[in-house]
């Protein structure tokens, strides 16, 4: 139990109530008809039900962008910040009320290319959120901009004719951080997989990292075409500590044993080739989180007043 | 003071048997200079310490280089103190110093050509130099002592490094303490509180340690009562009700504490950061965390989420920092989320001077922010109001649903004054977390049509569940894009701070309540422009003063007030063009931060004079513009 130093008055137990979906249903989400976006949308509602999480006590960060509309559409406290810095906010949050659930949900513009500073440090500090990374390759909200994750060559507003270089790994990237403690990736065409892997991550105590591929049906639609179309083209990653979706394995026939605490092994997977790789690349149950790093015994403003006049005999003339 | 001519170098011999000659003076400045790691700056640290504990006004001010290790024995390695005393209250760092004790003749020459010695002053200065073996450094210094010539003077030299070698093996690390000893002779300060106050600084340091520096500080009283033929005075008049005596940054911290605050989220900048320093050793002791960010707006961003998941949240910077800051502070003023920004200004722009002090960030915090983003600014203008300005910011970002930023500066964040020492109850903190449950239909903005005020919800509060967005939105904080949200939420977030303002009281005039010549100043000016209007007054010139700590919104009664003096003028530590400069006119005329505030403001033709010195102002230097101005009616 947190002990919060505050007063806890109606903020009954999670459990003590009983939450159906609709009660974390917010207004109609307006992304375009396609956008897997709505997928995800539906399995963060899913889990949030099946969790019971009292909406007061559960908070979405995020940045700005298609993907960081996403707590608009929610029935839970949300924060719908600035271009990139949706990491900071949760941090801040999670920082001094580790009492509540934190969600961060970022674009791949957000989270790699103008955030990306804080995503490499929010990965070192470890707070016990779930960032969920949408990452459909483009910038959809400005009209068809490249971004990190854009493959070579695609075309768009700004590199009409495709983008010079390769596109950024941010899966490698987060395995590169130290402390990395949780780091999947599922994909919007699998939604019982998006399910199971947001259940991990939010059982993970630490930051999960959870990369989404997804399309823009405005400006992407191609992206992963190929995966919807030959599952062959998909591996999981599956082990007994790892991401399980009964129904996905039976459709991708390829299955890859994978331990996802063997960090170099998960290093290896997410190295580009032709499979597109779903499932838990490394978990780390170990690492130590950052509200907990920085916890300090709370003080009753009387305490805190005596212990001032103290600090000031150290001033007294 | 007797006053030799510079030709009179040599090193006084013993005069125990003479009685020393008394200097009486109401006042009196100090500085040591060493190379930047000799330790000047403890020295006059003490030595201002132990003189504000017997009575006396003490102003001390940081002479920093801008690196931490210059190369030595160069004028930019100079670094020090100041130390002003005074039988009253001492507001500010004073004119040119009256003795100077220098560790060489470089650093000497330094404060020399910044014109930081008067005429007549006493310089006590190390002897080693000018033996050296090293003929490069004979050189110099008899090239420095050339340049100091025809300048009076009085020099005294002391064989530092000989008197210490007799204690201690590397003087470098001892001549610190010998100087406090000398200095202590000479303004006759209580020799065990010093001594205490030594204890106090190395008491993490081995017991031979510090019984070496008592013996230095031993050693340099004994050889200035051997050798020196003067002492100063400055009575003392001791205040009555109990004091303290700290920097401006040790007050925002400890005032930040004080205050309730829960989080100080940072990232490291020159001058602000020495408040982080002093919170992380203490914070945590009162339930506080001090969070180093990974950058400037990650160091906001993180105080933006606690503040609106509820708790109390400071973030600290300067100049460039605030520049950084910029887009989240429109997001606290667009989503109403309490928020106090600290600003220690430093020169600028861009990386500027880092270590020196201006007033150049007002506008940039007014108006930083693309759209309209009002908000409230508050400047301290001592060390006593950046302790007690925590508190009302606090309480300000909290009642108001806004950020607060407050405007310290180089000048109060290193300057240390005795101030009356506050009382701290638990009234003055911020009440404990209310998780209540909002009643049906709570909106997250219930905007009063009347004042634009709102009860804000936080995580945890059932039924208070809302999207706070950046996006331009409605009482439910629901996105919106017409006219009429737009405007109304512009209006509300506005219209909370004519009902603030509305709440102050006109500010105090200084002086006459008409007259002549009336100085505007903020911040940390306060004392030298009350000094040098006194001293005018003391001539027969009608000049008052008037100094604001609100600067947005600004303190009402200002029109009525300007409205009864010939001339309003603002003094400030900021860029202005000067009217005799080529190519200006009334016209084009660039003019300092404030001016032009209140002249948008208030319609009055409000002139300035303003300074970007790197350094506080003089009082001296600002009573001849007051002079000519109240004598001529404007600063042309």
């Amino acid at each position: 139990m947190i002990d919060l130093g505050c007063s806890l008055l109606g903020s009954a137990a999670d459990t003590e109530r009983g939450w159906e979906f609709q009660d974390y249903q917010g207004p109609v989400a307006r992304w375009c008809a396609g956008c897997g976006d709505h997928a995800v949308l539906a399995a963060v509602q899913r889990l949030l039900e099946a969790e019971q999480l009292a909406p007061e006590r559960t908070v979405f960060v995020s940045g700005i962008g298609c993907s960081s509309r996403f707590p608009h559409y929610l029935k839970t406290y949300g924060f719908h910040g600035l271009h990139g810095r949706a990491l900071p906010v949760a941090t801040g949050v999670k920082l001094r009320r580790p009492d509540l659930h934190v969600f961060a949900v970022m674009g791949d513009g957000d989270c790699c290319s103008i955030g990306a500073g804080h995503w490499v440090h929010a990965v070192r500090y470890n707070p016990d959120i779930v960032a969920i990374m949408l990452d459909n390759g483009v910038y959809g909200l400005t009209k068809n901009q490249t971004s990190p994750t854009s493959p070579k060559g695609l075309k768009s507003n700004t590199a009409p004719r495709g983008a010079w270089l390769d596109a950024m790994n941010p899966i490698a990237t987060t395995l590169g951080v130290a402390n990395a403690s949780f780091v999947a990736q599922t994909g919007d065409w699998v939604p019982e997989h998006i399910a199971a892997t947001l259940r991990a991550a939010f059982h993970h105590r630490g930051f999960a990292f959870v990369r989404i591929l997804q399309r823009c049906p405005q400006y992407t639609d191609q992206l992963f075409a190929s995966a919807l179309r030959d599952p062959s083209r998909v591996e999981l990653l599956l082990h007994p500590d790892g991401i399980r979706a009964p129904a996905v394995e039976r459709m991708v026939p390829n299955h890859r044993e994978h331990d996802p605490s063997d960090l170099v092994a998960a290093f290896r997977l997410a190295q580009p080739d032709e499979r597109i790789r779903l499932g838990l690349f490394y978990r780390n149950e170990h690492v130590p989180v950052y509200e907990q790093v920085r916890a300090v015994p709370p003080h009753t403003a009387e305490q805190r007043a005596r212990l001032v006049n103290e600090e000031l005999d150290a001033y007294a003339l | 003071m007797t006053v030799a001519p510079i030709s009179d170098t040599r090193t006084p011999g013993p005069s125990a048997a003479r009685e020393p000659h008394i200097v009486r003076v109401a006042q009196h400045t100090v500085e040591i200079v060493s190379d930047s790691g000799e330790g000047a700056q403890k020295c006059g640290q003490i030595f201002g310490r132990v003189s504000a504990m017997m009575g006396n006004g003490t102003w001390t001010v940081e002479i920093i280089p801008a690196e931490i290790q210059p190369p030595p024995r160069t004028p930019p390695s100079a670094s020090g103190n100041r130390v002003r005393l005074g039988t009253r209250r001492v507001t500010n760092w004073g004119d040119e110093a009256d003795l100077v004790v220098a560790f060489n003749e470089q650093v000497l020459l330094h404060r020399h050509r910044l014109g930081a010695l008067r005429e007549g002053c006493t310089i006590l200065i190390e002897n080693w130099w000018e033996r050296h073996e090293d003929e490069a450094i004979r050189a110099a210094w008899a090239e420095a002592m050339q340049e100091l010539d025809g300048h009076q003077y009085r020099f005294i030299k002391v064989p530092m490094e000989e008197q210490c070698l007799t204690v201690v093996d590397t003087p470098r690390r001892g001549k610190n303490m010998f100087v406090l000893g000398m200095l202590a002779w000479i303004y006759n300060r209580d020799r065990d509180k010093t001594r205490e106050l030594i204890a106090h600084e190395f008491r993490k340091k081995a017991r031979e340690i510090l019984d070496a520096n008592v013996a230095l500080l031993d050693l340099g009283w004994q050889w200035a009562a051997e050798h020196l033929d003067f002492r100063v005075e400055v009575p003392i008049e001791a205040p009555t009700e109990p004091q303290v005596v700290m920097n401006g940054n040790q007050a925002l911290a400890i005032g930040a504490i004080a205050a309730g605050m829960d989080l100080c989220s940072m990232y490291p900048i020159t001058p602000a950061t020495s408040a982080s320093h002093y919170l992380s050793e203490i914070f945590e002791k009162y339930g506080g965390v001090v969070h180093q960010a990974e950058d400037e707006i990650a160091a906001i961003g993180v105080a933006v989420g606690a503040s609106y998941a509820g708790k109390v949240a400071f973030t600290i910077t300067s100049g460039p920092g605030l520049a950084l800051k910029t887009e989240f502070i429109g997001l606290a003023v667009m989503t109403e989320v309490p928020l106090v920004i600290v600003d220690v200004q430093r020169g600028g722009p861009s990386t500027g001077l880092p270590t020196k002090v201006e007033q150049s960030d007002l506008l940039a915090v007014l108006f930083g922010q693309p759209g309209d983003a009002p908000k409230v600014v508050l400047a301290p203008a001592t060390m006593e109001e950046c302790f007690h300005v925590m508190t009302t910011a606090r309480r300000l970002a909290e009642a108001f649903r806004t950020p607060v930023v407050v405007l310290s500066d180089a000048n109060l964040a290193t300057g240390v004054q005795p101030f009356p020492r506050p009382t701290v109850t638990s009234d003055a903190m911020a009440g404990a977390l209310d998780l209540g449950p909002l009643g049906e239909g709570f909106r997250a903005y219930e905007w009063d049509a009347q004042t634009g005020l709102s009860r804000r919800s936080i995580p945890g509060q059932p039924g208070g569940e809302h999207t706070a967005t950046g996006l331009s939105h409605d009482e439910h904080s629901r996105v919106g894009y017409s006219p009429d949200v737009h405007e109304r939420g512009c209006a509300m977030r506005s219209r909370k701070f004519a009902v603030l303002q509305q709440s102050l009281r006109p500010p105090a005039v200084c002086g006459p309540e008409a007259g002549d010549l009336l100085v505007v100043g903020w911040g940390s000016t306060l004392g030298a422009i009350e000094e040098a209007a006194e001293r005018a007054r003391d001539e027969g010139l009608s000049v008052s003063t008037l100094h604001l700590r609100f600067l947005s919104p600004l303190e009402p009664g200002l029109r009525e007030i300007f409205a009864r003096f010939r001339t309003v003028m603002t003094i400030e530590i900021n860029y202005s063009d000067d009217p005799q400069d080529p190519y200006i006119t009334d016209e084009n005329r660039r003019r300092g931060q404030l001016a032009w505030l209140l002249r948008a403001q208030t319609l009055v033709d409000v002139d300035c004079w303003t300074r970007v010195p790197g350094e506080p102002l003089r009082p001296g230097q600002l009573l001849e513009v007051m002079r000519r101005v109240a004598r001529k009616g404007g600063v042309s």
